[in-house]
């Protein structure tokens, strides 16, 4: 019973951090994931007792982009593929707000893919969520960089030869000091990935494999959007010190999932920002 | 160097002039990606800007610093970027962005030779058509072009003031040639410059309306972080700035763009008239090659010409009536300018046949336009029409 009242109370305090009376229906296909992300981004930002006003969302072009205007929070919806480049001029402006950028593999990682290496080399405290469907979703299901080799998409009809980015291992590389992947399948997990994420002090990159069914899943004949989820139920793997590339081929593992890097010892932007100001007014 | 004091004679370069006329507006942010011949506004920026407490950050592109620019203008800082011809063109998308989302901000386009990578360190004036149509869609364009070295400073402050007071993408079109000169300048004291700050939204945030309808164009502004919570898309939007495909909200959106322009003509125009009053022949020009025309002018009438000069300080919106009001009164106009004729066409636009002759001097070859250049075709006018007999001497 308790539970209960607890569960009911948290969807209530999820209630209230949404555009309700305005924005509703939302735009998205039933049993589209990205519904499952907007979720598991509020429940975490409720569970952190975060101020409405001090929280901004900020997200590119696509079917993920359409996340923020749902949420009672500063909202900006920018242009495709440069939602980090408005979100480093609030956060250097504000350094105190709370940002969170959302942006499509496609968003993220081509049009954007510049600007997303740059801000994860400059660990500016951003939050970012790469909703990863493996497509195309907005303009109806056009290659991205992340459509696996072989799969089928409106611009790769004979199947991609394209050999795809993995969205963590390129946040490595650029220098984000907080990288995880979960998927909507693992709500629960995501949510515990998007907390952490918000909790490091740099730039966090958190990917969540999604499902676009309409798209993805019907050009590919992966079936409903039930299918698709447990796809990625089997396909994921926890990482873990045993947990290596060859063995998650063996096992028939494509996801690897959790927190892939987390490195607290590179100084965050605005802080070495605030440094510079303080020596050099007082010079 | 130190920002210069105000009152006190120093030699600045027009871009040196810029970023302090930036500071004295109360800019407190700048984000841009280096490029000749525009790169010493952000050197001086990225010195001064920590000693105020503001923030500087050299973006990865353009593209990205005019995001920057939005983001930090969007947190209530004073927000500007600097960039040349290449630059201005990745700009564009971010300048529709800022028009749309109604985002005060500066640009400055040091104009250098084109199209593409052209001539970096030559001059030019062949942007002035970019600066009002670059980005796509109908959105409406203000644009600004120095001529002198305390033009630039004040020009300056003039756009930062246009644009949080229009909620708009603001253009300072300046050149190679006065980014780069170097005059004796006083500086005004602070006292003595006008600077606006975007009007805040007097309501409770309930009521408030990010877009608010308003036949002058121009509604308040709350900034992110204070309480508002507010919604900005580049979609076109409802007064909240939800996306709408409402016919009736549409249309109210663009009639806001455009009474931005048709209302507030007179604030949009500044003009120079130079010995105008009585000419029959005016030089319209702009920028740099206003110099020469000035200079021109002078030697004309020493020598007896009627001659006098326009000169736009804000070249978008177009200045019609004071073009008009010209072109009603002399016989002939020429139009020097370093491009193929992009600000002649408009002037002609206003000149029907039984006004005043239109006719452009246009230099491409990245030489400058002497004074000498616009006195000669001037004289060159004057013969071929007074042996025709059409010429009304003066
Ligand atoms: C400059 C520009 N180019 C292209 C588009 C068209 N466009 C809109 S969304 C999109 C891709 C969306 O895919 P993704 O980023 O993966 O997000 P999803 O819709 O799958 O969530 C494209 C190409 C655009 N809006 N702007
Ligand atoms: S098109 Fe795909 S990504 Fe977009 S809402 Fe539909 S299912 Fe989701």
């Amino acid at each position: 019973m308790a539970e209960e009242t607890k569960l009911l109370t948290r969807s209530a305090d999820v209630h209230d951090w949404l555009r309700v009376k305005k924005k509703f229906p939302h735009l998205w296909c039933p049993g589209c994931g990205i519904g499952i992300v907007l979720g598991a981004t509020l429940r975490t930002l409720e569970a952190l007792h975060y101020d409405k006003d001090e929280v901004v969302m900020v997200s590119g072009i696509g079917c993920t982009g359409r996340i923020p205007v749902y949420v009672d929070c500063n909202t900006l919806h920018t242009t495709h593929g440069r939602a980090l480049t408005f979100a480093t001029g609030i956060k250097l402006a504000r350094p105190d707000l709370k940002v969170l950028v959302f942006m499509g593999d496609g968003d993220a990682l081509a049009i954007g893919g510049n600007h997303f290496i740059h801000a994860a080399r400059r660990n500016i405290d951003l939050t970012a969520i790469v909703v990863n469907n493996s497509i195309y979703g907005m303009t109806g299901g056009q290659a991205s960089p992340t459509t696996p080799l072989g799969k089928k998409a409106t611009t790769a009809v004979y199947g991609c030869i394209e050999q795809p980015f993995d969205t963590c291992a390129l946040a490595i590389g650029a220098g984000a000091t907080f990288v995880a992947r979960s998927t909507v399948y693992h709500v629960k997990h995501a949510e515990k990935m998007i907390k952490e994420g918000l909790e490091h002090k740099g730039f966090s990159v958190i990917e969540l494999i999604s499902n676009c069914h309409t798209y993805y899943g019907r050009i590919n004949k992966l079936g409903e959007p039930i299918d698709m989820l447990n796809y990625m139920k089997e396909k994921s793997i926890m990482s873990g010190p045993d947990v290596t590339p060859e063995k998650m081929t063996e096992m028939g593992k494509q996801y690897l999932l959790g927190v892939l890097q987390h490195d607290t010892s590179r100084p965050e932007l605005c802080d070495l920002y605030e440094e510079l100001i303080s020596r050099e007014k007082s010079s | 160097m130190a920002v210069p004091k105000p009152g006190e004679p120093v030699l600045l370069s027009g871009n040196e002039a810029m970023a302090y006329g930036a500071l004295a507006a109360g800019a407190r942010f700048y984000a841009g990606y280096p490029i000749t011949p525009s790169t010493e506004i952000a050197e001086v920026m990225a010195t001064e800007l920590p000693r105020v407490g503001g923030k500087f950050i050299q973006m990865e592109d353009e593209i990205a610093s005019l995001g920057a620019v939005i983001g930090a203008s969007l947190c209530g800082l004073k927000s500007y970027t600097a960039t040349s011809g290449p630059g201005f063109s990745l700009m564009q998308e971010h300048i529709g962005y800022a028009a749309m989302a109604e985002v005060p901000c500066v640009i400055i386009d040091v104009m250098r030779g084109g199209p593409s990578t052209g001539l970096p360190t030559k001059t030019s004036q062949s942007d002035v058509m970019q600066a009002k149509y670059g980005s796509h869609g109908d959105y409406p364009s203000i644009a600004l072009t120095p001529s002198s070295v305390l033009e630039c400073f004040t020009l300056t402050v003039r756009a930062f003031n246009l644009s949080e007071k229009y909620r708009a993408p603001v253009i300072l079109l300046s050149d190679e040639i006065v980014g780069h000169m170097r005059e004796k300048v006083v500086l005004p004291d602070p006292s003595q410059l006008e600077v606006i700050n975007r009007a805040k939204p007097t309501v409770p945030p309930e009521w408030y309306e990010h877009y608010q309808d308003s036949v002058t164009g121009m509604s308040p502004m709350a900034n992110f972080g204070e309480g508002y919570r507010f919604h900005v898309t580049g979609l076109t939007h409802d007064v909240y700035g939800f996306p709408t495909e409402r016919r009736e909200e549409i249309a109210a959106l663009m009639e806001k763009f455009k009474n931005k322009e048709i209302h507030n003509t007179r604030d949009l125009t500044m003009v120079e008239e130079y010995f105008l009053a009585d000419a029959k022949v005016c030089i319209f020009a702009y920028g740099s090659v206003a110099r020469s025309a000035k200079q021109a002018v002078k030697i004309l009438r020493r020598n007896g010409v009627r001659a006098g000069m326009l000169r736009p300080q804000i070249v978008w919106p177009f200045p019609k009536l004071p073009v008009e009001n010209m072109l009603e009164k002399v016989s002939h106009v020429l139009v020097p300018e370093m491009n193929v004729g992009q600000l002649r066409k408009e002037v002609e636009r206003l000149s029907c046949t039984d006004r005043a002759k239109v006719q452009g001097l246009n230099v491409l070859d990245s030489s400058f336009i002497t004074a000498e250049q616009i006195v000669d075709r001037v004289r060159e006018i004057r013969a071929r029409h007074r042996h025709v007999g059409e010429y009304v001497n003066g």
